[in-house]
């Protein structure tokens, strides 16, 4: 069972599961914030709207593209 | 009834109806809504000096860009972060320094970057390049916005219609509707040559890419001096490094040109190939996140100079097309180029570079 770090948070979730659906069980769903201060949230799910960009380790990432690993840290906010 | 009809609201069109609507002319403008150059390209406002011409209309309508800056939105998003030319070796540092001393002869502000100097000022850079040359007045925008923003000047009506055919200053809508007025203008980029077969314009395809956010990693747009030495040949598919930092923090990436071909699809091969360029310049580019690519079509004259002046076999008609890979820096420049025209008096720059009879012809009306 994989443990990640979401926002500061620490999360335990399924082996297998995505980053989006992480931070749906756990975080309010969204993975960033746009230009214009709104909070965005995954939509396609399949790598196609990019609408589920997300920091992890520092790197800007799609949610729905990547799957947990043990000690991974997401950052929502940016 | 208008005074004036242009065909096309794209940036050319959008810019000369906000230049005649300033002069008090009613404007119609028709724009059948097909994807153009404006929706696609980079918006990064350049001077140019690959000939006295170029230099001439890129610096003049710098200096109107700047002056006209203040008076738009925030969604244009008009930035004046200067355009750093990057010389990978001693050979290029040569074409720097002669751009260099010609642009400071003709009054562009400019400075001469040396290898630390460049590090410096873009520290995303790949360690040994020779040098740089930095063009101060330089900007980028957000075209489409920008040529909204025109649009809405009073005594502008806009209205969704495809041109099928036009007849000196008359033309047909693609519902069998005539319409007339003193002067129509020729602003529909890469489609011209449908409405004026007898138009010397190609379409000439680009590769664009776009991040993630990353603010602060780039400042200024980055563009290589390479294409002034590698021997690319001229009618073949080449690229080139052209960065771009968006006022978001996204990186906007370019450049490739392709001839021979009207398909709008994105091709893996020239992408693949335009993106490994940018990151021999900056290789931290390959660790960040694209969010999306698309292409667009330039439309090419023979000497890549636009089109700007009456047709000189049809009468009321006048053409701003032909604007290659700089048509949204050139177009305050273009327009106040066509309405001095149209009002006969004196351009604000020579206009016979630009004139229309270079390739079709001397009038043949007096
Ligand atoms: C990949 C790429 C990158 C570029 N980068 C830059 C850059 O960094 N800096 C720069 O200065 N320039 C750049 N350019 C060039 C610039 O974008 C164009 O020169 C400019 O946008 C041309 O504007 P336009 O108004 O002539 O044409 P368009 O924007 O193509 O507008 C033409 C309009 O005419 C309409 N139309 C066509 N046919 C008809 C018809 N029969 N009836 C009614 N309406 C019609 C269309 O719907 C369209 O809206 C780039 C271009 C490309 C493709
Ligand atoms: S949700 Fe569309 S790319 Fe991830």
């Amino acid at each position: 069972m994989p443990e990640l770090i979401c926002d500061g948070r620490t999360l335990r979730v399924a082996e297998g599961t995505s980053v989006a659906a992480a931070l749906a069980l756990g975080g309010d769903g969204c993975t960033r914030t746009s230009v214009s201060g709104q909070r965005r949230a995954p939509l396609c799910g399949m790598g196609i709207c990019q609408e589920c960009r997300v920091s992890i380790d520092g790197r800007r990432r799609l949610a729905c593209q990547t799957l947990c690993r043990d000690g991974m840290r997401v950052e929502t906010q940016a | 009834m208008a005074d004036v009809i242009v065909i096309g609201a794209g940036i050319i069109g959008a810019a000369c109806a906000q230049a005649l609507a300033r002069r008090g002319l009613q404007v119609l403008v028709l724009d059948a809504g097909l994807p153009g150059a404006t929706a696609a390209g980079m918006g990064h406002l350049l001077v140019l000096d690959d000939n006295p011409a170029e230099l001439a209309l890129s610096q003049y309508s710098l200096q109107r860009w700047r002056a006209l800056a203040p008076a738009m939105p925030n969604s244009c998003a008009y930035r004046r972060n200067g355009t750093l030319w990057l010389a990978a070796n001693a050979e290029e540092m040569a074409v720097a320094q002669s751009k260099y001393l010609n642009l400071q002869a003709q009054g562009v502000a400019c400075e001469l970057l040396s290898r630390d100097a460049l590090r410096q000022r873009e520290p995303e850079l790949r360690e040994g390049l020779e040098g740089g040359l930095l063009i101060n007045g330089d900007g980028i925008l957000y075209a489409p916005a920008t040529a909204r923003w025109m649009l809405e000047t009073p005594h502008i009506n806009q209205r969704r219609a495809r041109v099928g055919e036009v007849d000196g200053h008359r033309v047909r809508l693609d519902d069998g509707h005539w319409l007339k007025a003193d002067a129509v203008i020729l602003a529909n980029g890469i489609q011209a040559n449908e409405l004026c077969p007898e138009l010397p314009i190609e379409p000439k395809k680009g590769h664009l890419l776009i991040t993630d956010r990353y603010p602060g990693k780039v400042t200024h747009t980055l563009v290589e001096l390479g294409y002034v030495t590698s021997a690319h040949n001229a009618s073949g598919p080449s690229t080139a490094c052209n960065i771009q930092p968006r006022p978001t923090g996204q990186l906007f990436i370019g450049a490739s040109r392709q001839f021979g071909t009207t398909d709008p699809q994105v091709e893996g091969w020239m992408l693949a190939r335009m993106l490994k360029r940018a990151t021999e310049y900056m290789p931290g580019l390959a660790q960040l996140n694209a969010i999306r690519a698309w292409t667009g079509f330039r439309a090419a004259s023979p000497d890549g100079l636009p089109l700007v002046g009456q047709h000189p076999q049809r009468k009321g008609l006048w053409l701003a097309v032909g604007h290659e890979g700089l048509g949204v820096t050139t177009a305050p420049g273009t327009a106040d180029l066509l309405v001095a025209q149209l009002f006969d008096e004196t351009p604000p720059l020579a206009a016979q570079p630009y004139l229309p009879q270079r390739f079709l012809g001397e009038p043949v009306y007096a």
